[in-house]
């Protein structure tokens, strides 16, 4: 059973210049102690939706379950009973702790929250520091004292202070430098296989995302356009988005950068609050037809692709329209241009 | 078309066998420790650090403590009543050493009316603020965190308030409620909160979306516990600011209240000195002026005192 | 091939330099004393030549590019040393009037965040026009027909529309394109671009880069490109400098420099990204620790406290730059010392 998930989940805002689509019809599961990303452009909906999930933000439609138990319409009481079992971490180490509070408070606050004893919260929080790698004496110190990425830790340690069964992700590593970057994922990762947490990894980082997660959910305007292990999807994107996705996301490799043909993908993203009809990508794909614009594809289940799950929304495969890349199945020698 | 090469990602330096040989199942978690850096800095510290590079907010702490010696000292020096008959009327300073300052007009002393007037100025200040902190951070916060109707009623109510002009307002309430320095103190209180009200909805508003606050919320926080624990103390700095200009503003509308004949006629003020040396000014200015010297130091000392104050809670301007 | 005599950092073959840094320092005067934000750093841009410069937060980069425009916040920061040379000119010993027409004009730089560049309550068309009628003044029916070619020319789509359009009603990309249009009105012989699309998505950031390019084939100005993604550097330049601390500590073609990266920092930097690593699902290489702030230095050499190979020296001196190879520099004593084996893998 999924440790959280989301059936035909749809976030709608009223503004004054309309609805606003943020997040339509979105099927999503975490299972344990796997890393799920979430990935697009702003305003795709991916924060959105990871709002919703944690009932920050309120869900227009559809249904929230963790650990299979419906939390979407739980009142605030009972919410918070399962706060425990999802958590948070933020994409701005600088503004997601509060200035006046000293790091061991910061740390501590979910359990004190939870009703812990003061004791007990001090014990907690050590072992968590610990576990971190922030040093006893950080924790009489203020957030201002630390780098961004000692602080995304003291942000880590804020997020699994209740031993939560996931962690939602927003942006984590986005604010960071390259090489804190590093020392943030390998963190996570080391921590999930310590205590088997699932990750919502949402990001519009491609490479991140294609380093870290197990499965991809790619969103354009509020919709999940494909979804799948993440290796498929970056090794043979299904939806011309996510193929475009990638090839505009920047190679650090000046020859590959230099012989790989270059399709920039024409126009920007169109405004949510009137999204084109049919295929909401149509007007900026290279593929699309008549039938694009008059009829919105559904996610549907890609065949041959064994037993990973597998789904796209277009009406075409693209899988077909490629040459078969030179990649052997095994998936570790990839070919060098 | 190939829109999937960039899947091909290598990298030509890769090619090492190091690199290609798979991963170790499970790598023995390797946290790399933080290293703090510097030395502990307590923020009370660094905050009277900032506030003592100001010269003029030292000056005007200086004047403050001052006026809080002489409140202090005042029952000690004037221990008798100091609106008692003691000498001759309207006695220049310098003239007699027993009346330092003078006499007034009724043969007061002076001095000890200032000294005891500091006592009351310094105690309408103070919880003229107070009450108006109150009402005001508390109107602010609720309007801005609960926002909607909440905050729609609760900022037309402070617009209210606002159009009435103030001194008109406190002499209504001290006129029906009578003439007492209590009366004066929340009177003063009730006009002074509505900057108050907007500064902290404004702070409220920038804090309330702020990633620390649904960072709370994410963990199930109560809203009165997020309010006064998490946004308050970050909403604070600009607010205490605006109280210390209150506690000036305080001291001038309770001059003003004296000086129209309706302060508490029992209570020695500054305010009551100036009425009473009003009809006076042309033969014996300095009645009028020794009280009036010494409001305009304390307001100057509280401005400056403000500024200071400002400048030290002011983050932007740290270590420049 | 004369490579004794030419100049050190020209790459094959060599071009006359449009732009050459000398030994530029910048200083910031602080309470907590004077702090080297950019220390002796050299450089050159030749005409159609895109240089990257790279590196951390707090490495120095963008004050570089500030202190280039004479642009720096004063006070703090203040030129303390060296020379900016534009065509033969040493800015540095300009009046501030005389830079002001130099701005814009020759050099011209571009910022992170468009949407502060731009004045909010002006048009776009009209931000366009000022540019052009500060330094190339002409009727208003001509300068605004300019500026609508200029629109063209970035690719805003319907630009006779968007040019009575104010900044907040434009995305983030259609305002970087109207900041470029700004840029070239004049066209410049150098231009510097600060993080240009760190702001943008995936998407749009590929666009802007590749409308770069374009418009530098067209032109053939220099370019100037300051970013943290080494994935923009190797899509974008010919050479990259890689600074750490305020200090250049590498420089070389993108190629030489990406197939030998050979000071450690460079190395960490490249082991850290995701998308230069092998295994999907492997270790990053890390550098432990975090940038230093510029108060408190380690003594030495400025990267030993997160160095994996640094040795006594590292602590006692700041290493200086050698050439280990034509058109390349490094600064580290290891690979004075050929420690590094040539061709080691990236982050081992």
């Amino acid at each position: 059973m999924a440790i959280l998930s989301a059936r035909s989940l749809s976030v709608h805002f009223d503004t004054p210049r309309g609805t606003l689509q943020a997040v339509n019809d979105v099927d999503l599961d975490v299972e344990a102690g796997e890393t799920v990303g979430l990935v697009g452009e702003s305003g795709c909906g991916k924060s959105t939706l990871g709002k919703a999930l944690m009932r920050l933000a309120p869900a227009t439609e559809g249904r929230i379950f963790v650990n299979g138990r419906d939390i979407t319409r739980l009142g605030k009481g009972a919410i918070d009973a399962i706060r425990s079992e999802v958590q948070m971490i933020f994409q701005d180490p600088y503004g997601s702790l509060n200035p006046r509070h000293s790091v061991g408070k910061i740390i501590g606050q979910p359990l004190s929250v939870a009703g812990w004893k003061r004791a007990d919260i001090k014990a907690r929080v050590a072992e968590l520091a610990a576990k971190v790698g922030l040093p006893e004496a950080a924790l009489d110190r203020f957030p201002h004292e630390f780098s961004g990425g000692q602080r995304q830790r003291i942000g880590i340690a804020r997020a699994l202070a209740l031993n939560p069964k996931v962690v939602i992700c927003d942006e984590p590593v986005s604010a960071l430098d390259v090489s804190v970057r590093a020392q943030v994922i390998n963190l996570m990762k080391d921590l999930q296989a310590q205590t088997g947490v699932s990750f919502l990894f949402i990001s519009h980082d491609l490479s991140v995302v294609e380093h870290i997660c197990d499965r991809l959910l790619v969103m354009y305007l509020g919709r999940v356009v494909e979804s799948g292990r993440a290796e498929d999807i970056w090794r043979r994107p299904a939806h011309p988005y996510t193929a475009a996705l990638l090839a505009a996301a920047p190679v650090a490799n000046p020859r590959l950068a230099r012989t790989r043909a270059h399709k920039t993908l024409q126009g920007e993203l169109p405004s949510p609050l009137s999204p084109p009809q049919g295929c909401a990508f149509h007007t900026r794909c290279p593929l699309a037809q008549p039938r694009c614009a008059a009829e919105r594809p559904l996610l549907r289940g890609l065949a041959g692709q064994g037993a990973a799950p597998r789904q796209v929304a277009c009406h075409f495969d693209l899988v077909d329209h490629q040459r078969t890349p030179d990649v052997t199945a095994t998936g570790t020698a990839y070919v060098s241009a | 078309m190939s829109l999937t090469t960039s899947s091909l990602t290598t990298s030509p330096l890769a090619t090492s066998p190091s690199t290609t040989s798979p991963a170790a199942p499970a790598p023995a978690p390797l946290v790399t420790p933080v290293v703090l850096a510097g030395r502990r800095r307590s923020p009370v510290l660094d905050f009277c650090r900032r506030f003592a590079r100001n010269p003029a907010a030292l000056v005007g702490l200086v004047l403050v403590l001052a006026l809080v010696a002489v409140a202090l000292a005042a029952p000690y020096y004037y221990p008798r009543d100091p609106l008692r008959i003691v000498g001759r009327p309207e006695l220049w300073p310098f003239t007699n050493p027993r009346f330092p300052l003078g006499t007034d007009s009724l043969g007061r002393d002076i001095a000890a009316v200032v000294a005891h007037g500091a006592r009351t100025t310094l105690m309408i200040g103070l919880f003229a603020s107070l009450t108006a902190t109150l009402i005001g951070v508390g109107v602010g916060a609720t309007a801005a965190y609960f926002g909607g109707w909440v905050d729609e009623v609760l900022m037309r109510v402070t617009e209210l308030f606002q159009t009435v002009p103030n001194i008109i307002f406190i002499l209504t309430v001290v006129a029906v409620l009578g003439q007492s320095i209590g009366n004066i103190t929340i009177a003063v209180g009730v006009v002074t909160w509505t900057p108050i009200a907007r500064m902290t909805r404004a702070e409220f508003l920038a804090l309330r979306d702020r990633e620390f606050v649904q960072a709370c919320r994410a963990m199930g926080m109560g809203d009165v516990r997020i309010m006064l624990g998490e946004i308050l103390p970050n909403a604070l700095p600009p607010v205490i600011v605006l109280s210390s200009l209150v506690v000036a503003s305080a001291v001038l509308f309770e001059s003003a209240v004296s000086f129209l004949g309706l302060g508490d006629p029992n209570v020695a003020s500054w305010g009551g000195l100036i009425g009473q040396g009003r009809t006076l000014i042309r033969s014996s200015w300095y009645i009028c002026a020794v009280p009036g010297v010494a409001i305009m130091l304390t307001v100057l000392a509280l401005n400056l005192v403000g500024d200071g104050l400002n400048d030290a809670l002011n983050p932007k301007l740290r270590d420049r | 091939m004369a490579l004794i005599d030419a100049p050190p950092l020209t790459p094959l073959p060599p071009a006359p330099a449009l732009l050459s840094v000398s030994d530029l320092e910048v200083t910031l005067f602080t309470r907590a004393g004077q702090l080297k934000a950019v220390d002796r750093l050299s450089l050159e841009v030749a005409a159609g030549e895109t240089l990257a410069i790279v590196g951390e937060s707090g490495c120095g980069k963008s004050i570089s590019a500030l202190a280039l425009m004479r642009l720096l916040p004063e006070p703090p920061a203040k030129i303390t040393g060296g020379s900016v040379r534009l065509a033969g000119r040493d800015l540095t010993r300009l009046s501030e009037g005389e830079m002001q027409r130099v701005r814009g004009k020759d050099l011209a730089m571009i910022f992170q965040d468009p949407m502060s560049a731009l004045n909010p309550v002006l048009t776009v068309g009209r931000q366009i026009v000022e540019v052009i009628a500060r330094h190339d003044p002409a009727s208003h029916r001509a300068m605004q027909a300019r500026a609508l070619e200029l629109m063209r020319k970035v690719r805003i789509p319907d630009a006779e529309r968007r040019f009575n359009d104010y900044p907040h009603q434009l995305s983030g990309g259609m305002n970087q394109r109207i900041v470029i249009a700004m840029a070239i009105a004049c066209q410049p012989k150098v231009l510097v671009a600060d993080e240009p699309t760190t702001a943008l998505d995936v998407t749009i950031q590929a666009q802007i880069l590749d409308l770069m390019k374009e418009l530098q084939a067209e032109t053939g100005m220099g370019l100037i490109i300051i970013t943290h993604d080494l994935g923009v550097v190797a899509e974008t330049a010919d050479r990259v400098l890689v600074m750490y601390a305020g200090r250049k500590v590498e420089d070389g073609t993108v190629d030489a420099v990406f197939d030998r990266p050979l000071h450690p920092y460079t190395r960490g930097l490249m082991g850290a990204t995701p998308s230069a690593t092998l295994q999907p699902h492997g270790r990053l290489a890390e550098i432990p620790g975090s940038v230093p702030a510029l108060a408190d230095l380690p003594a030495g050499c400025a990267f030993n406290n997160r160095c994996p190979i640094a040795f006594a020296r590292c602590f006692a001196e700041r290493p200086g730059l050698t050439m280990p190879a034509p058109a390349r520099s490094v600064a580290c004593f290891a690979v004075e010392q050929e420690g590094v084996r040539h061709g080691d893998p990236v982050g081992a």
